[in-house]
């Protein structure tokens, strides 16, 4: 992962209108004399927003209906309800290079209304008796969806499926919280209510995996657990608080007076041992031996405490 | 074929155009400049071993990343100071004053590119190569070009690109042949810039902007070819491609997932379709073997990333090594380090090339550190395995190696419905972080990541999802983060330093005749290590090194780079 932070305008305003003559990039709109759009928001992460499959201005509403219902009048059966393919054999129309490369109908409504031999192996496509008018609706109706890809490739958001993930034997899980987790945790103390709390069972599993505190009954929302250290100085005192901030170099830390400190651990003044205690510690060691279904058994028995 | 797009540009299909057919879209002008100044790198220079400059984007074609520099040594190490730091500056500058306390600026920024300059694109950030050639460093960000005085840092001109849009993650760094300048646009342009001006001699498009393609890499030059890679998340074929580095005009392109029910590799897909639709991107330089005349390059994972129901096999060529011949762009050898990968494991990352001995025998090797956390050395003539190594010390989703060395992948640890509990995270072990080589220890340096997270199911559509989608997934836990030092022979660690504390990520190495190493560490140190036992000698706290650190040499004067972000610092004995 690669992430950039921070987004900017691209230059100062009128610096770029000044500087550069048109290279003759008319984008749709200014095209068919509207007014030009206004400047795009800072896209996403991955910037996926910016390309042209998104970067069309919003087709009208009634040729886009009209284009759904053609769609599922002649087209759905082949390439799916949803444009990612069907059963047929029909490609899936969200990741066409056909569809992807076509601006305004040219290339779509031709294989609508001529058809073609098939591609890539794939059945042939036939030719569907529309109007002009039709099959340009059709390829509205395309883009429209093709305009709701999510970043990264992904498909158009749909709602959530509904899919069981409690999978595990709660039995089992017991026995495994009893043998790994009852040192700690309690299915009448701190866990008490804990599948009300938490009633997704994936961010139930999400949040027991990676101990993340929950709230013990009436305790509200309780913060993060946080690091403790213990530095020993050479006089041989030590000085413990909450952790900062550790590397081969330096070590911070705030005591239980709220005060800031820092030692070096370079050169004749470098402090003793520094012991970290990670609360999480023993979550961390677990996570190299939990089997997936050890995991899915402890979530299906947390899943029992409401 | 060319098809005129409604922009005015030309449009060019990936899958269908002519080699003969790719047209300059706009100059024309000779990319040579004006024949009183001599080239600033002439091609055949890269065949030296490397010295006082950094002309590529490894240094040198092997992809060691080991310099003979030796004024700064185990000793010296201790006394590196700042010579200069300089803050890469991506305003639109015009000439005028900015201020009226400000005298005007003669530095004026150079505009290209077919967008209309409309978009909010991400600060400047170096997460690439840095070329230094005669003292003047070459610096890219997306959409950015710089040319900096070595000895200071000063801007010596500007360049900037108004972009269509794209994924803006990273440009990699330039390329020089001659004295042109090349970089990649996310837009999926390579611009040739007259290096010593940064005024533009053409732009040609290399791929197709409507099928979502991205391009961060830095060109690679071999000869008389310019070796371009391209990325996209969003299913389309990986592609690396050679131009004609004075024209721009295409040379060969090479797909890395198979486009015709000719290709052998199908076998390793159920369909034409979904092969067509297969991945395995160019994204990262690759290395290059004179001996032999083969580019070898890394290849990504195949789409869609996570869903591989519809894309049943091992699905050649991507997530693995591939060795090109330079001329032609056929396929000499491949070795895939991932099998049908199912987490967007890309196996991108520059394979190093260095001889070394097996079982007594002198050989031609290739090494390389995956990001789904296996350690490979082939033979770089033959492809040939020699070693696996999990180098990952967490890495779970394998559930043994194949007779050929290749993990094999458990099926159980893809995306499922009720979770599976994966190591590493996505980002893998390492990912495109640049690994280092030093001949000296025979040491193969790299960061080792370590954490694990649930991945789900979202999208059990037996069809497969779309580009990276369909999944989700939940860091539960980091495990530490290292630094390895393998042995190229077992790819087992002769030393391993554990960084306190857990998150952040590693960064590129460096490495040298001096028996040093550079890094940065996960806490924001530029660190200096002893590349025989990862003892730390020097460190300065500047940030998180975003590029791999570089080392030059001016004036007798030995310089070691790091950037952090937009900031640059250059490093020297004082």
């Amino acid at each position: 992962m690669d992430h950039s932070a921070g987004w900017r305008r691209a230059s100062p305003a009128g610096g770029i209108a000044v500087l550069l003559l048109a290279t003759g990039a008319a984008p749709a709109a200014s095209a068919q004399g509207a007014a030009p759009p206004a400047p795009a928001p800072p896209p996403g992460i991955f910037g996926q927003a910016t390309f042209p499959g998104k970067q069309r201005p919003p087709g009208d509403p009634a040729v886009i209906a009209r284009g759904e219902a053609l769609f599922g009048i002649n087209c759905k059966a082949c390439h799916g309800g949803d444009l990612r393919g069907g059963d047929l054999g029909g490609p899936n129309l969200l990741r066409s290079a056909l569809v992807l490369g076509d601006q305004g109908g040219e290339a779509i409504v031709p294989v609508v209304q001529k058809g073609r031999p098939g591609t890539q192996g794939g059945p042939p496509m036939p030719a569907f008796p529309l109007s002009l008018a039709d099959a340009q609706a059709l390829s509205e109706y395309i883009h429209s969806v093709v305009g709701r890809k999510q970043n990264q490739g992904g498909p158009p958001p749909e709602p959530p499926k509904p899919l069981n993930i409690l999978v595990g034997d709660a039995g089992r899980g017991q026995q495994y919280f009893a043998t790994h987790c009852r040192e700690c945790h309690a299915a009448d103390g701190d866990l008490k209510g804990i599948a009300t709390r938490i009633p997704n069972p994936a961010s139930l599993q999400d949040s027991w995996v990676a101990g993340r505190r929950t709230g013990a009954p009436g305790a509200g929302a309780q913060p993060a657990p946080r690091t403790g250290v213990s530095v020993t100085l050479n006089t041989g005192a030590t000085v413990q608080g909450t952790l900062r901030h550790l590397d081969d170099f330096t070590v911070s830390l705030v005591t239980a007076q709220g005060e800031y400190r820092s030692f070096t651990r370079q050169g004749a003044q470098a402090v003793g041992a520094v012991e970290v205690q990670d609360p999480l510690q023993q979550h961390r060691n677990l996570l190299t031996r939990y089997s997936d279904q050890d995991m899915h058994d402890v979530t299906a028995y947390l899943a029992t405490l409401k | 074929m060319n098809i005129p797009s409604r922009s005015g540009s030309v449009r060019i299909r990936v899958a269908t155009v002519l080699a003969a057919c790719i047209a300059v879209t706009s100059g024309g002008r000779a990319a040579d400049p004006a024949p009183a100044l001599p080239p600033l790198l002439p091609p055949a220079q890269l065949l030296q071993p490397l010295g006082e400059s950094w002309p590529t984007y490894s240094g040198d074609y092997s992809g060691r990343r080991y310099s003979s520099l030796h004024q700064v040594d185990r000793s010296t190490v201790a006394h590196l100071s700042l010579a200069w730091t300089t803050r890469l500056n991506g305003e639109v500058r015009d000439g005028q004053a900015r201020s009226p306390f400000a005298p005007p600026s003669d530095l004026i920024t150079s505009v290209g590119g077919e967008g209309k300059g409309d978009y909010a694109i991400p600060p400047p950030a170096v997460k690439g190569a840095v070329l230094q050639v005669d003292g003047v460093l070459y610096v890219t960000s997306p959409d950015n070009a710089w040319a900096l005085d070595a000895r200071s840092g000063a801007e010596i001109w500007h360049y900037f690109w108004r972009t269509r849009g794209g994924t803006h993650i990273a440009s990699r760094g330039p390329a020089l042949w001659n004295s042109s300048l090349f970089f990649e646009t996310p837009d999926d342009y390579l611009v040739s810039l007259d290096a010593r001006t940064g005024h533009e001699n053409w732009h040609v498009q290399i791929a197709e902007f409507a099928d979502e393609y991205f391009s961060t890499m830095a060109p690679v030059v071999v000869g008389n070819h310019l070796l371009v890679g391209t990325g996209n998340d969003s299913d389309a074929p990986g592609l690396l491609q050679s131009f004609d580095p004075a024209t721009g005009a295409l040379q060969w392109r090479r797909y890395m997932v198979p486009m015709s029910a000719k290709d052998p590799a199908l076998a390793t897909w159920p369909s034409l379709d979904a092969a067509r639709h297969g991945g395995g991107q160019v994204w990262m330089p690759g290395s290059y073997d004179p001996q032999t005349d083969l580019y070898i390059t890394g290849t990504g994972n195949p789409t869609p990333g996570y869903t591989g129901v519809a894309r049943k096999g091992d699905n050649l060529y991507t997530c693995s090594l591939v060795a090109v011949r330079v001329a032609t762009g056929e396929i000499a050898w491949y070795y895939q380090t991932s099998p049908h990968d199912t987490h967007d494991w890309d196996s991108a990352q520059t394979p190093i090339l260095f001889d070394g001995t097996i079982d007594g025998k002198p050989r031609k090797l290739v090494s390389t550190a995956a990001r789904n956390g296996y350690f490979f050395t082939l033979d770089r003539v033959t492809g040939e395995h020699l070693t696996t190594y999990r180098f990952g010390t967490t890495a779970n989703w394998s559930r043994g190696t194949r007779p050929n060395g290749q993990p094999d992948p458990n099926p159980d640890k893809s995306a499922t419905i009720p979770g599976s509990l994966v190591s590493p995270f996505e980002g893998g072990v390492t990912n495109y972080q640049a690994a280092a080589f030093n001949p000296d220890t025979g040491l193969f340096y790299t960061h080792e990541n370590t954490g694990f997270n649930i991945l789900y199911l979202t999208d059990p559509d037996p069809r497969g999802s779309m580009g990276l989608g369909g999944k989700r997934f939940s860091i539960v836990g980091y495990t530490g983060n290292a630094f390895q030092a393998i042995d190229y022979r077992t790819g087992k660690a002769v030393w391993r330093h554990v960084w306190p504390g857990n998150g952040g990520t590693g960064t590129g190495v460096l490495t040298t005749a001096t028996g040093l190493v550079f890094t940065g560490d996960t806490n924001g140190n530029f660190v200096a290590m002893d590349a025989a036992d990862g003892r730390l000698l020097w460190h300065t706290g500047i940030g998180n090194i975003s590029a791999p650190p570089e080392t030059y040499a001016l004036d007798g004067q030995q310089y070691v780079l790091a950037s952090v972000g937009d900031t640059l610092y250059s490093f020297v004995l004082n």
